[in-house]
């Protein structure tokens, strides 16, 4: 038989019942709808997780990076002597090295006055080690006592830096230290902070008045040009003592991005929850192909009768499973991209839906539609014509 | 003239051991090309499971049912699936498929022979549908027609894909007596044009003068031939 008879007529059968009974339709493509749109949002806010929490990170100008060996994350560092990052000036292929200090502290929003936990990110202003042109503009600046830089892109509750700069209200708290706030640049919230704030380490070590310059949370380091970082890498390895990490550029993002997936169970949830929307689509499409089956029983026996062998009808119960795919997945993906824009707007994280998700979903609603079809042929044996007339 | 039909010696029981129900004794028969044979008999005589062995839809084990040339007496399913093909079935609920219009369901018959083009199949499915007088309800669909026509649709069904047997089972049991003889009759004329043999299972009496042959089957025994 042609290929294109064999699975056209099955098809067309299963599109004809399909869109036969529109209520049982309207219900069986809600179903789908609902676990593409739940499966969606769960990857969503899984990828947005990672990328805000490689944000810091992504921005930081370096070759590669020392990290003690018992951090997990950036953002909850272990500390290292400072003396251990300034050895790897002894490779002639190091042209630069800089601490970078990290704090987590309250920071007091000027216009009502309430605290919010925010990252504040110490730096030697003489270094570029942020690939952010706002900061490197403002070097000069923050060389003066209690200067700091606010992230334009920090959560709304730590009140409208901009209007109130502009405003000349710029004095506020950090750890309940006084600081005045000259400039603004733009980073990013994560799931570790609501907001940044980034300054000297001079002034830093005042805001953090426990802190001192030998204990360093990161180390930036820079080559000189033509350098191969791994090689460098590998050089650095064998002289550094065993606590530090050497990563790469790519090595840290991945080292992040693992934390939140692995470590954390935050990776873990929403891999949970899309496994569940996938679950509950299934168990939907399950019950719809099941009952159709059942109800159809009558006339796939009468065409059994007639002749048609077997696999026509296991071909029928997967085009009415791909049919329920696709017109499941349309409307899902326009509602999901109504509610990535949502969130993008009212939680600030970076939601985007490339190509590459979108496709993804579809697989993913594709085996569900798939598997659930799987369940559903045992149905089948039912439409016995022997038993039915 | 050939022999179509030829069954020697079936037997065929439902449930195992102790439990086991003979249907079918020692039946024998032999139906030739163009023949039209009725088959009587009261309720549980085991006329329906002799048409559905016949058809193919129902596996017997012992004897010899021979139908055009194929031996279906403990046969693969693949080969019952090919007779199956030459054969039109009407049933007694008309049985077509709700979703589908007249002409769409007298499609199906001929979805199975990949040689026609859409075209052809859509032709012929409707001058079959013009020659049992529903030229004009071909986009109805079943709910949309009376019970004789719905079992006329049936009969251009069986029929479109000119078998070479039809089998009936109570065509007429659905339908009152006027249109129940329409029915039949059309199927008569159809099937002599065409030279189809037809084996009919019915006890409505009414119709007993189409045959050519009448075949009373008693608790599985052929009464008189």
């Amino acid at each position: 038989m042609k290929p294109i008879i064999w699975f056209y007529f099955p098809a067309r059968l299963a599109w004809r019942q399909l869109v036969f009974d529109r209520t049982k339709l309207v219900a069986a493509i809600c179903g789908v709808l609902f676990a593409c749109v739940l499966v969606f949002m769960q990857l969503g806010f899984r990828d947005a997780l990672y990328a805000s929490a490689a944000s810091a990170p992504v921005k930081l100008n370096g070759d590669l990076f020392l990290m003690h060996k018992q951090s997990e994350a950036l953002w909850r560092p272990v500390r290292f002597k400072r003396s251990e990052l300034m050895r790897v000036l002894g490779n002639s292929a190091v042209a630069e090295a800089y601490p970078l200090y990290l704090g987590l502290a309250p920071f007091k929003n000027i216009q009502t006055r309430t605290k919010r936990t925010l990252m504040v990110y110490g730096f030697d202003p003489d270094s570029q080690i942020f690939k952010i042109d706002a900061i490197d503009d403002k070097r000069a600046e923050l060389r003066l006592k209690d200067t700091v830089l606010f992230d334009e892109y920090s959560r709304p509750e730590f009140g409208p830096m901009r209007q109130l700069l502009a405003a000349d209200q710029n004095v506020t708290e950090i750890n309940d230290y006084k600081v005045t706030v000259v400039g603004l640049f733009r980073l990013g919230v994560s799931f570790a902070a609501d907001g940044n704030v980034v300054t000297s380490d001079l002034n830093f070590m005042r805001i953090f008045s426990r802190r001192n310059h030998e204990d360093i949370d990161l180390g930036v380091i820079k080559l000189h040009p033509g350098a191969s970082a791994t090689q460098v890498q590998a050089a650095l390895r064998s002289q550094l003592n065993e606590f530090v990490n050497i990563f790469t550029y790519e090595e840290l993002l991945s080292y992040e991005k693992d934390y939140w997936a692995n470590t954390a169970p935050i990776g873990f949830i929403f891999g949970f929850g899309t496994v569940m929307g996938w679950v509950v689509g299934l168990v939907i499409v399950y019950q719809i192909l099941f009952t159709d089956i059942a109800n159809h029983r009558n006339e796939f026996a009468t065409l059994k009768a007639m002749g048609y062998e077997q696999g026509y009808f296991v071909r029928v119960v997967f085009a009415s499973a791909f049919f329920l795919a696709v017109l499941g997945f349309i409307p899902g993906y326009l509602l999901s991209l109504g509610l990535y824009h949502m969130a993008e707007s009212k939680m600030y994280m970076p939601m985007p839906l490339p190509f590459g998700k979108v496709t993804t979903v579809f697989m993913f609603m594709l085996s569900m539609c798939f598997m659930a079809g799987l369940l559903a042929i045992r149905k089948l044996k039912d439409a016995n014509p022997a038993d039915m007339f | 003239m050939s022999t179509v039909i030829d069954v020697e010696h079936l037997n065929f029981s439902f449930g195992s051991g102790v439990l086991t129900q003979p249907v079918l004794k020692d039946v024998t028969i032999s139906i030739e090309k163009g023949e039209i044979v009725l088959i009587t008999g009261p309720s549980g005589s085991g006329k329906t499971t002799f048409l559905t062995i016949i058809g193919g839809l129902r596996q017997a084990f012992h004897g010899s049912v021979k139908v055009l040339d194929q031996q279906f007496i403990n046969s693969s399913e693949q080969i019952k699936v090919k007779a199956r093909q030459q054969i039109g079935y009407i049933f007694q609920q008309h049985n077509l498929l709700k979703s589908l219009t007249a002409l769409q369901n007298v499609s199906m018959t001929l979805e199975i022979n990949a040689a026609l083009t859409e075209r052809q199949r859509r032709e012929r499915a409707a001058e079959m549908l013009i020659a049992v007088g529903l030229g004009d309800r071909l986009d109805y669909r079943p709910d949309q027609l009376s019970g004789g026509q719905r079992q006329r649709v049936s009969i251009a069904r069986a029929l479109v894909g000119q078998p070479k047997i039809i089998l009936a089972d109570e065509p007429t049991a659905s339908l009152d007596k006027q249109s129940g003889h329409e029915a039949v009759n059309l199927l008569k004329q159809l099937a002599k044009e065409s030279q189809t043999t037809i084996l009919l299972v019915t006890h409505d009496y009414r119709i007993l003068d189409i045959a050519d042959r009448v075949v009373e089957l008693e608790d599985g025994v052929i009464k008189q031939v």
